[in-house]
């Protein structure tokens, strides 16, 4: 029986390599939007700033951004880290801290939109 | 000694391992190469100078002076070059990232197309960046 399995990788499959693809489109179409609305209005004051990030849709699809960056960035914070760090005790400990440092800025995120 | 001789020796003095030396001077990496390795750095960049992000898109909503204090922030030009270094990033890793979504649907896979595609990339990222570095300041 092969005991040389690793521990500290993911799930030796497919679902984060689509899963990074799919939010990648999604961050895809967030930024065009989002460049085209901040380029087509008005200058930039406070107001303009504050009522776009209070508006229904912005706050949906700007969480929907951030959750899609968390997955995204995980799968290839995870393949540098699986590709560089080879210690598996180290490499455990930077990969549960990327975690955390993820679910915090989602958990940040969320407190921006909606304060 | 033969020519093939003359070639066995040549080959052995290739890098056998990565050291910066060889990274730098000995390994020359194709185009393609550099954008994948681009792509790579630009996104642990991105991921890193996120919390940065977060922060100042959180100060410039939370009142009007704060956003006056972040716009002001954002004028320095130690700040500005950060943000630019981080525009490229971004659109590096867009650009780069959607050749990459044709590639896997077998889509400019062949070395003619791979080639030309990343130069594609590496103008348009330039020329975003640009577009946008204007546009900002």
């Amino acid at each position: 029986m092969s005991t040389d399995r690793v521990v500290t990788g993911a799930h030796y499959g497919l679902r984060d390599w689509l899963a990074q693809r799919i939010t990648a489109l999604i961050m895809a179409v967030y930024s065009v939007i989002v460049v085209v609305v901040l380029l087509s209005g008005q200058p930039i004051t406070y107001g303009v700033w504050r009522d776009l990030f209070t508006q229904g849709w912005m706050r949906v699809a700007t969480l929907l951004f951030i959750a899609s960056l968390a997955w995204h960035a995980w799968a290839g914070v995870r393949d540098i880290l699986m590709d560089y760090i080879k210690p598996a005790g180290l490499r455990l400990a930077l990969e549960v801290l990327v975690v955390l440092s993820i679910a915090a800025y989602v958990g940040w995120t969320i407190q921006i939109l909606w304060r | 000694m033969s020519d093939a001789a003359a070639k066995t020796q040549a080959r052995r003095v290739r890098p056998k391992y990565l050291n910066l030396r060889a990274l730098l001077f000995e390994i020359r990496l194709p185009l393609p190469g550099w954008i994948s390795i681009l792509h790579r750095i630009s996104g642990a960049w991105l991921f890193l100078a996120l919390v940065w992000l977060l922060w100042m898109l959180d100060r410039s909503l939370a009142s009007e002076a704060a956003f006056d204090r972040i716009k002001h922030y954002a004028g320095l030009w130690q700040v500005k070059l950060s943000l630019l270094v981080l525009v490229w990033a971004y659109c590096h890793h867009f650009c780069a990232g959607i050749r990459y979504l044709f590639l896997d649907l077998d889509k400019g896979a062949d070395l003619a197309t791979a080639r030309l595609s990343s130069w594609l990339v590496l103008a348009a990222s330039l020329a975003l960046t640009a577009f946008f570095g204007w546009k900002l300041w």
